[in-house]
């Protein structure tokens, strides 16, 4: 038997392996380019989860700050809330917008896991998110002190993720 | 003085990474041991293995002490534990996750490796040597995966949540403690003929004996994968709440596929060793039911595909899983193009002769893996195009597998009867006959006697399987000559066969009958009314709430009556688990071997009534009884004489080319 | 010829045509089995054909959600940002399915412009976005942030 006939199983596999490499660049979910990029956060006018006083976005400047979107019917929201109780203690700013949620069971659940925001936004019909494109919860904005969003991360927020985005977050102080 | 408990997890990563070390020792010094031909180098791979092992199990040991001592300072078990969570789930919720059930995963291939190293006492040393030194190559590979990207020992310090995320309510349940655990020995066992076929080609040494060693080896990992894969669709059928128990699902397919090419194997790996014959081919399948379970492992890892149970996507492990693979496979692949021989084996066979049936066997298999691999990947590939997003349904899967199916099991009932070499047709005859006809009067009254009517589809299923079982079984009695007593003394590898075969044939009519003669309704219904179904009755006496050890739940109770009687009463229910808010459809399941009732409940609807779904599915057990006859089938296999005693006569043999050789 | 290397022609010529058949038979069930997605917004322009089985998705409408008061009928809206979709289905729908929930479903549309769905798919946790829609809504949001912007750009002249 011709010895070339042996190379077609490794030939036939090298394609697939073109096939899934493509795959993986073409799924790679998070890193959808945000159309938000450096322009500056939408307007807003919303209580806040806390004590119920009202905000806007000129609230949000004078300091860089991580925007964390997420809600107590997401549950990779709560795995990612023990890694935002860990930033929060290292000084890391972060802002909460509580999304498509209901006002008391927000409360309740910092209350029970610990609250790493400065403040928390109540966005109950998602009107916010809507105007930042967020699709599910959890995502984060970065934005700088000037209010202006600079990164977004879709999915939650892990040691891995932070090492790269932790350095973006550095840069922009 | 008391252990600091943050502790625990630090030993575990350190143990972690001493078993690369030994993994990577277990690579290297075996394979200068055979290039040097140095016995004592060669002799370090089977301690070498077992210390790989050993810091393997002592990390997942310290995994587990993670989640039974509530230690959330670890991120896994905070993201899949909870302090309320049953401790049997807390232990399952080690391999709840990817990166837990990527280190049982690892920790499996190192056990499988102690396995050979201790079993191989009848195999030359350098084969020995070469086997775990491959065996260690895909070690190293996977723990330096799990090390850097999917580390389950990775730490939320200083400030450790107060409790976890809870395990996904989906999980909590005996399918999970089960399942991965005894799919993963069968993904993982592939490897070990893997090995054994890769060790063939590097020593050049291409013979019956290599297939002889390697077939325990290959049944082992199958019988593994058969209760994988049956449990798998026994979990999804009473927890996913809807009835099905395959979905063609990609995750589902990755494992179908290895078992699909591993059966292959085991028959070619008889020929070859029987006769000498098809052996460049039966290395080439070693190599594609490892190189399948890896597939599955990157297909359900890497977020190319998306499906119901595919892990947490993340591009980073797709990328290295890639590499892994590419690595595994490619570098396989082409050793096999190097090194394959090229000179046909000498061996003639007629047409009639248990050769061409094995060849048919493993040709219809091999199509079959295709058609699933097709199926599965199509949408891929789509998408690559920029042509769209579809999916191919469980219509076109089922269109494939359907046929295939009916033609392998008409070769199998021929194929276990028909003699090696060369046989007639006119010695089998009789039997054929007898089952031929019984098959098709089997499935015409069984058809008539349930529906009145007949179905082509029905008559198919019933036909081919009666077909098979006759056949086997009638083949017992000739070779017994009419004698139970006799049939003990034909071999266990010979029994294995036909318990194997028969089991194929008890699903086929599981299959048959679920899919032909199930009935289902949804319903609306209110305490107090009785709805029917076939031949039953379901009356719904109350719905009410019912509190767990981490959820809450709202019950339906049925009463369940069949002319009149009732014989068994009903309690589905709708679990809200409180620490992910998310909610679970428990179907209350009466099961029987004839039939199965199912109940599961849809939304509350006005008025206090709910909407429920009826099912009644006749033989839905034969599905899984058939997967356990095959299992049992393959454990007789393994245990035959044979294999005792020519390894107590091998060894021997091996212990003087080593003394002489010294 | 030498009877061997007869043997193993026919050996080829059988296996040729036996794969044959098999590719033969999978790309005939494949054009009949397989299912484009199609997004609300392509729906709403018309670029689906009535009766054809495809599947269709999106968020589900808040309010949108109404049940009959008697038997297991349910009809719905589903979105993309940009366009809806009203959809109708018989049966137990899937525990996921929640108003502002992605899902997609899997059915015909009929000659009213109602999506008739013949199954509703949902297997998966709660923050699971089918990739279909994802992308359906990511490629409505960007059309209409340009449309947007056109719109701003041409009053501010």
């Amino acid at each position: 038997m011709n010895r070339a006939l042996l190379f077609i199983p490794l030939v036939i596999f090298a394609l697939m392996g073109v096939v899934f490499w493509i795959g993986l660049g073409i799924e790679d979910k998070t890193s959808l380019p945000s159309p938000l990029i450096n322009k500056p956060f939408p307007d807003f006018e919303l209580g806040v989860v806390e004590d119920g006083r009202t905000l806007t976005t000129a609230d949000l400047k004078g300091q860089p700050a991580l925007v964390n979107v997420w809600a107590t019917w997401c549950p990779t929201c709560k795995a990612e809330h023990a890694f935002l109780n860990t930033l929060a203690a290292q000084g890391v700013r972060i802002i909460g917008i509580n999304y498509k949620d209901d006002l008391a069971k927000a409360k309740d659940w910092l209350a029970a896991y610990g609250n790493p925001y400065a403040y928390n936004l109540s966005d109950p019909d998602g009107m916010l998110g809507l105007e930042l494109g967020v699709y599910g919860a959890p995502e984060t904005f970065l934005i700088d002190a000037d209010g202006i969003i600079r990164a977004k991360h879709i999915g939650d927020l892990n040691p891995r993720v932070w090492s790269t985005l932790g350095q973006t977050f550095e840069a922009l102080k | 003085m008391s252990i600091n408990p943050l502790f625990w997890p630090e030993l575990g990563q350190l143990a972690l990474i001493l078993s690369l070390v030994m993994a990577a020792l277990q690579v290297v010094i075996p394979l200068v041991g055979v290039q040097r031909g140095q016995w004592w180098l060669m002799g370090y791979a089977r301690p070498l293995a077992v210390g790989q092992a050993l810091f393997l199990v002592i990390s997942l040991l310290m995994l587990t002490w993670g989640f039974l001592q509530d230690d959330f300072s670890v991120a896994y078990v905070a993201a899949n534990s909870n302090s309320q969570l049953p401790t049997p789930y807390k232990i399952s919720a080690v391999w709840g996750a990817h990166e837990g059930s990527l280190l049982l995963w690892v920790t499996m291939l190192g056990l499988w490796g102690v396995a050979v190293a201790l079993l191989s006492r009848s195999l030359p040393l350098d084969m020995v040597a070469r086997v775990l030194s491959i065996m260690g190559m895909i070690s190293v590979g996977f723990i330096l995966f799990t090390i850097e990207t999917s580390n389950p020992f990775e730490r939320l310090l200083p400030s450790p949540p107060q409790d976890g995320g809870d395990l996904n309510p989906l999980l909590q349940d005996f399918g999970l403690i089960v399942h991965p655990p005894t799919l993963y020995m069968g993904y993982v066992g592939l490897s070990v003929a893997f090995a054994f076929a890769l060790a063939a080609l590097m020593s050049g040494r291409l013979d019956a004996a290599w297939a002889r060693w390697s077939r325990p080896w290959t049944t082992a990992a199958w019988i593994f994968l058969t209760i994988g894969i049956a449990l798998g669709s026994w979990w999804a059928y009473y927890e996913l709440g809807w009835g099905g128990w395959w979905f063609w699902d990609p995750v589902e397919n990755a494992s179908l596929m290895p078992w699909l090419v591993a059966t292959a194997l085991l028959h070619s790996l008889a020929v070859t060793e029987k006769r000498g014959l098809f052996k460049s081919w039966t290395v080439l399948l070693a190599i594609f039911a490892f190189s399948l379970s890896l597939l599955g492992t990157f297909l359900v890892r890497s977020g190319v595909l998306t499906s119901v149970h595919a892990f947490a996507s993340d591009p980073e492990r797709g990328v290295f899983i890639l590499a892994l693979l590419g690595i595994c496979v490619g570098g396989s692949l082409l050793l096999y193009a190097l090194k394959a021989p090229t000179v046909a084996s000498v061996g003639r066979y007629e047409l009639v002769s248990r050769e061409t049936f094995l060849l048919l066997n493993n040709l219809v298999l091999m199509v079959m893996a295709l058609a699933v691999l097709t199926g599965t990947l199509y949408p891929l590939v789509y998408d690559f195009m920029g042509l769209g997003k579809l999916s191919v349904g469980a219509a076109w899967f089922n269109a494939m597998f359907v046929p295939l199916t009916v033609a392998l099991s008409v070769l199998m009932g021929i194929g276990a009867m028909v003699r090696w070499k060369s046989d007639k047709w006119s010695r089998m005859a009789t039997i054929l006959w007898i089952a031929g006809i019984t098959a098709v009067v089997f499935a015409l009254g069984v058809s008539l006697v349930l529906s009145g009517t007949v179905k082509g589809g029905v008559l198919l299923g019933l036909a081919v399987s009666a077909w098979l079982i006759v056949a086997t079984l009638a083949d017992v009695w000739k070779k017994s000559r009419g004698q139970i007593g006799r049939i003990s003394g034909l071999g266990w590898s010979y029994l294995g066969m036909v318990l194997a075969h028969v089991g194929v044939g008890i699903t086929i009519i599981g299959v048959t009958m679920v899919a032909n003669y199930s009935i289902e309704k949804s319903v609306r219904i209110a305490p107090g009314q009785v709805e029917t179904l076939g031949d039953y009755q379901f009356e719904f006496v109350q719905a009410g709430t019912i509190e767990g050890p981490n959820y809450t739940s709202q019950a339906t109770r049925f009463n369940l009556l069949k002319d009149g009687r009732v014989i068994e009463v009903l309690t589905a229910e709708k679990r809200r688990y409180h620490a992910r808010n998310s909610i679970m459809t428990e179907a209350a399941i009466d099961a029987s071997l004839w039939r199965d009732i199912y109940v599961s409940m849809g939304e509350p609807l006005a008025g206090g009534a709910w909407a429920m779904r009826l099912q009644v599915k006749p033989f839905m057990r034969w599905v899984w009884l058939g997967a356990i006859f095959m299992s049992l089938g393959g454990l007789l296999a393994v245990l035959d004489k044979r294999y005792r005693k020519q390894r107590h006569s091998e060894a021997k043999t091996a212990a003087k080319a080593q003394g002489a050789a010294s | 010829m030498h009877p061997q290397r007869k043997q193993r022609l026919n050996l080829i010529l059988f296996l040729v045509a036996a794969v044959a058949i098999a590719v033969g038979l999978a790309m005939y069930s494949l054009s009949q089995n397989i299912n484009l997605f199609q997004t609300p917004t392509q729906i709403a322009a018309g670029e689906v054909a009535p009766g054809v089985t495809i599947r269709a998705g999106g968020l589900v409408v808040d309010g949108s959600v109404e049940r009959d008061t008697e038997g297991l009928g349910v009809t719905f809206r589903v979105t993309d940002g940009q366009a809806q979709v009203p959809m109708v289905y018989e049966g137990i729908l899937p525990d996921l399915f929640r108003e502002g929930q992605g899902i997609v479903a899997l059915g015909q549309l009929n000659h009213d412009g109602v999506f008739v769905a013949s199954e509703v798919l949902a297997k998966h946790d709660e923050n699971y976005m089918p990739p279909e829609v994802q992308e359906a809504l990511e490629k409505a949001h960007q059309d209409g942030k340009a449309s947007m912007v056109e719109a701003a750009g041409a009053t501010n002249g």
